[in-house]
């Protein structure tokens, strides 16, 4: 299903193309290997195939099978070899298919990629991009909809970033690859077919910082990735009953824009956290937490988030659905911050 | 003796200065056991008594420019590497001096000047990062070889299966090295492999391989030799079994109940070192006070390590968030 | 001479126990020799000794547990060559870094004072936002005195925004009451409100026969002037006053989740203002007070009171409240307790009843006196005993 969805403030320029989030990333992909020679990709079917989700599409026949490679089922060898490779001269971008098969490269990424600068005493980095398809709601039962990003949001060593717009997903892998330490970039699988203009002379993006995607009064309402739109929805329905909330997309999850974070709930006084992850042990505990430690004082409701269900994610629609946070929950949560039914 | 059919070149000065090599691992190896029941070195101590003929055997046949992947047994490999002894023993005291900053420690030795890659602890873990590092020679057009080395007990891990299969599949220049001592820890190979033939395995994936008495250093450097060339020569991977014994335990600390101190004693009559020796003195080769000589510069060189070490100093707690990322002169 | 000592076998090694000796003194060692067996945790490990030299002495007992570092036998070494023998150095634990001041951003920590003003202060908890809070204590504004629209009566900043706030910064204690009858009236609607939510109230009425009283008022205004009468009002105060002497569970405050009796009774009487104020300024040492001198001291207040002139202290001190409706208003008057005290006595206009004396019925001037009073501190029990001592005490209002 493809939506048309404008990044908001964004105005489209002249020469802006209509585009989808999955054109974005074979963009991003195919302007990152043809400016720098030590790029390549790496993944399960990234080449012949296409992409499992047809990002790189097109690729191998551009530049070929030895910069665009096929790897067998072997998460942790690829992604080992990603981080050696990267430590030799190259520049990879290993795709692991989705977070819930970068379960079996997690050993490769804890242990050797996030620890092997600090641990050499600084002699060794690995600056590889890792990219992964994440998140729920195409109905792909519990083994296939895992939302990990703040898991691996809670180790050292490395950045790890959620694009959720046309403009990051295009602009935030060259800056990636520059970066001399690993980053890990997490694409939402309900954003590849979204649909929106970008300029044509759209590139690099900064990494590290939030955006205020829509700015308002009465209450701060924080996300990342494929919530974001659910969150801009809900601000949308929110208006319509007098309520002015501030949509903040964190775009990078390690390391967490504070400054953003505080300046808008020191403006609001209210905060409400909407995060795909689990509820228990989640990012939005410790955005929560940060709150409580930098702006207490500014607060005048409790912390409110909106997370997926304590449970395995169900395949039956209706389930799936009840499982991950939706506008109405989103919507719910704000008026209750608000003291409105 | 094995036939020493063609490379290793057989000179007095070659035998003795392998001779030295395995003999200074040795003493330091020893030095670190006395060290750590001091209590100076801490955590983990994995030694490396007994195999020495490997490392010694293939390093020294590697060029300055080719690569060492290795395990937490690795100060032997470190050594001859050419890693200081000095910075080696620091690290283990955990001092800034160390050549990891003293935040690795014995099983994290890491020398970029010498292109050692460490100093692994996740057994098998190692084996990707070796194919990565050939994988970025091999299409940077480099001739560069990477050595990894690893013990029996990774063979039983996923990450060994997936790596041999890359490597061969991509056509990359890695010699696998397996250490196989017989036990992983405390499991012996028989109960942990239906197939206990090592080099058979990387057969299977298409990787030219052989098996060499790991207790005789000549051996492995001829073998060393012949799979260096050929891996140089074809760019592709190769596999070299040593079967080879650990003299001392695990680690420190561990009551060896997993096996019978009659096979210990056995096995000690082939002690690379001794049997070498033995080898030479037979032959001519070296006299008593070469040994003497040896033995001396040996002890001196630890002495003076030991003295480097202790007098190092500790990381100022608050760098312990330096380098977590690169450091562009922003904390 | 060197001691060869317990060594640590692994990270988690503290202690061993040597089940043994594979030498006895005597022995000649050399570096590297197994020279005992140690149990540990993980089973027999042989252990070895770095030194050279003759077993002197053994030091320590078959199947002793000791600690890592302990000194098991003493060696004599020999002479060693120029490198130097690797002494059994004791084992040096590694010198402390010296501790570095925290290098963590300041987590903001604003003292919360709780602002010196003295009305009422908070005994138990209100609930508030911390930017309310803030906001309050910016203002000097005490959040007694705030009424809270959220949640659970909780008090929000635009509630703070929304008080008008007090005339003079927080520091002083003494504070003057304006004629802002607003202010009044807020500031009691916040006690009132907080009175009710936060103190279990029990009643308890009591209908006092004041016939004496009243006649003996009549006596002693007979030989006076206007303005040195005696009236009922000051009677009725005395004779509570004097009733909490044997009931102090009446007189004192509640705060911080206990009750402080008070050693002072001071009452706070109720008095109301000509356009809706209302307030209970004590008169101090009531218990010890003459009637007369405690009739001025009303008149006093009252008059102060009419013209906004009454002390902070007068305000904040009561230990009790007595509430009378005087000649007009209702028989029975129940009242709200004022926290952070924990009793209020009502006392309903006197009206002529018929009663029953000696056996026949007659006319009497009946008062109906009330006591609402703070469970926590109270019960029924008491407070009818505090109410029939104050009946038994109007009964002899000469000696009041």
């Amino acid at each position: 299903m493809s939506r048309g969805r404008t990044t908001p403030k964004a105005a489209a320029e002249p020469a802006a193309a209509e585009l989808t989030y999955r054109d974005a990333v074979r963009e991003a992909i195919r302007d990152a290997m043809r400016r720098d020679h030590r790029v390549f990709l790496m993944g399960e079917d990234v080449g012949r195939y296409g992409g499992c989700y047809a990002v790189s599409k097109g690729l191998l026949a551009e530049f070929g099978p030895e910069r665009i490679r096929d790897t067998p089922l072997s998460e942790s060898g690829f992604t080992g070899a990603g981080i050696g490779a990267a430590m030799a001269g190259m520049r990879p971008i290993v795709e692991l298919m989705t977070v819930n098969f970068s379960l079996l490269a997690l050993d490769q990424i804890l242990n050797t990629a996030a620890t092997v600068r600090h641990m050499s005493g600084n002699q060794f980095g690995a600056p590889l991009v890792i990219r992964m398809a994440t998140g729920a709601g195409r109905q792909l039962a519990a083994q296939h909809s895992h939302s990990l990003e703040g898991w691996y949001a809670h180790i050292p060593g490395i950045k790890v970033l959620a694009p959720a717009t046309l403009e990051d997903a295009r602009g935030m892998l060259w800056t990636a690859l520059q970066d001399p330490d690993p980053v890990l970039i997490f694409e939402n699988v309900m954003l590849y077919n979204m649909t929106g203009q970008l300029a044509a002379d759209a590139g690099a993006v900064e990494i590290g910082k939030a955006a205020v995607r829509r700015a308002g009064r009465d209450v701060t309402l924080i996300t990342y990735g494929g919530s974001l739109w659910k969150t801009l929805d809900a601000a949308t329905a929110l208006a319509a009953e007098n309520i002015d909330a501030e949509v903040i997309d964190l775009r990078s999850l390690r390391p967490l824009d504070d400054a953003t974070i505080m300046a808008s709930v020191s403006k609001t006084r209210r905060a409400v956290i909407v995060d795909e992850g689990w509820r228990s042990g989640s990012l939005s505990a410790e955005i929560g937490m940060r709150i409580v430690e930098q702006a207490f004082w500014e607060l005048d409701a409790p912390i409110a988030r909106v997370c997926s269900e304590e449970v395995p994610i169900p395949y039956p629609r209706h389930l799936e659905n009840a499982a991950i946070p939706q506008v109405p929950k989103i919507v719910a949560a704000a008026k209750a911050v608000l003291g409105r039914a | 003796m094995s036939a020493l059919s063609d490379k290793p070149h057989l000179s007095r000065a070659h035998m003795l200065d392998l001779l030295r090599h395995m003999i200074r691992i040795r003493r330091f190896e020893d030095k670190c056991a006395e060290l750590y029941t001091q209590e100076k070195i801490r955590g983990f101590l994995h030694l490396y008594d007994g195999e020495e003929a490997v490392a010694v055997g293939i390093i020294p046949v590697l060029e300055k420019r080719d690569r060492i992947v290795a395990t937490y047994r690795e100060h032997g490999h470190a050594l001859v590497r050419g890693v200081p002894m000095s910075t080696a023993l620091a690290e283990m005291l955990g001092k800034q001096e160390g050549c990891s900053r003293g935040r690795g420690g014995s099983m994290h030795l890491f020398d970029r000047a010498t292109n050692f890659y460490g100093g692994n602890a996740i057994v098998g873990g190692g084996l990707p990062l070796a194919v990565g590092l050939a994988l970025a020679d091999h299409m940077q057009g480099h001739d560069i070889v990477t050595a990894c080395f690893f013990g029996e007990g990774a063979v039983a891990e996923g990450e060994f299966h997936e790596s041999l299969n890359l490597a061969a599949l991509w056509g990359l220049p890695v010699l696998f090295v397996c250490e196989n001592n017989l036990y992983a820890m405390g499991t012996a190979l028989a109960l942990s492999e239906s197939e206990t033939d090592i080099q058979r395995k990387a057969s299977c994936y298409q990787i030219s391989s052989e098996a060499v008495d790991g207790m005789d250093v000549v051996a492995v450097e001829a073998a060393a030799r012949r799979a260096i060339h050929k891996v140089r020569e074809t760019g592709k991977p190769y596999f070299l079994e040593c079967r080879t014994y650990r003299l001392r335990a695990h680690s420190m600390f561990d009551a060896q109940l997993y096996r019978d101190k009659g096979e210990v004693e056995a096995w000690r009559q082939r002690d690379p070192i001794t049997r070498f020796r033995s080898w030479l003195e037979t032959n001519h080769m070296i006299h008593a006070d070469d040994l003497t000589r040896i033995e001396a510069e040996v002890a001196s060189e630890i002495a003076e390590a030991v003295a480097f070490a202790e007098a190092g100093t500790w990381e100022p707690v608050e760098e312990l968030t330096r380098f977590i990322h690169e450091d562009r002169g922003v904390r | 001479m060197v001691d060869f000592r317990m060594p640590s076998l692994g990270a988690d090694m503290e202690a061993g126990t040597l089940v043994e000796w594979l030498v006895k003194p005597g022995d000649k060692v050399n570096r590297g020799d197994v020279v005992a067996i140690v149990e540990t945790q993980k089973g027999a490990i042989e252990i070895e000794i770095f030194d050279a030299g003759e077993v002197e002495q053994i030091l320590v007992d078959l199947n002793a547990k000791v600690p890592v570092g302990t000194p098991l036998a003493r060696i004599r070494t020999e002479r060693e060559p120029a490198a130097g023998p690797p002494k059994a150095a004791p084992a040096a634990a590694p010198p402390t870094a010296p501790v570095p001041p925290p290098s963590a951003r300041p987590v903001p920590q604003p003292v919360l004072s709780v602002p010196a003003v003295s009305v009422p202060s908070a005994a138990g908890r209100r609930r508030a936002s911390p930017a309310a809070r803030r906001l309050a204590e910016q203002r000097g504004i005490d959040l007694a005195s705030v009424a809270g629209s959220g949640t659970a009566g909780a008090i929000l900043r635009a509630d703070v925004e929304r008080h008008p706030g007090q005339a003079a910064p927080p520091t002083v204690a003494k504070r003057a009451i304006g004629l802002d009858l607003d202010a009044m009236r807020t500031a009691i609607a916040a006690a009132m409100a907080r009175s009710k939510r936060e103190i279990p109230h029990y009643y308890l009425e009591h209908q006092v026969d004041v016939t004496g009283c009243e006649q003996w008022l009549a006596r002693t205004n007979a030989a006076r002037p206007p303005e040195t009468r005696l009236l009922l009002g000051a009677v009725l105060i005395k004779a509570v006053a004097l009733a909490t002497r044997r009931f102090p569970a009446f007189n004192g405050f509640y705060r911080d989740g206990k009750f402080e009796q008070s050693p002072a009774v001071h009452v706070g009487v109720a008095t109301a203002i000509r356009g809706g104020g209302l307030a209970a300024p004590a008169v101090h040492d009531t218990d010890r007070l003459a009637l007369d001198d405690l009739m001025t001291r009303m008149r006093d207040l009252i008059q102060r009171m009419r013209a906004g002139r009454i002390r902070g202290s007068e305000l904040s001190d009561p230990t009790i409240t007595v509430s009378s409706l005087g000649e007009r208003g209702v028989e029975t008057l129940y009242g709200v307790i004022y926290p952070p005290q924990v009793a209020i006595v009502g006392i309903g206009k006197v009206v002529v009843r018929p009663w029953v004396i000696d056996g026949a019925i007659g006319p009497r001037s009946i008062a109906t006196v009330t006591l609402a009073g703070d469970h926590r501190v109270s019960d029924g029990h008491a407070g009818a005993l505090f109410l029939a001592e104050i009946g038994h005490l109007l009964q002899e209002p000469d000696k009041l």
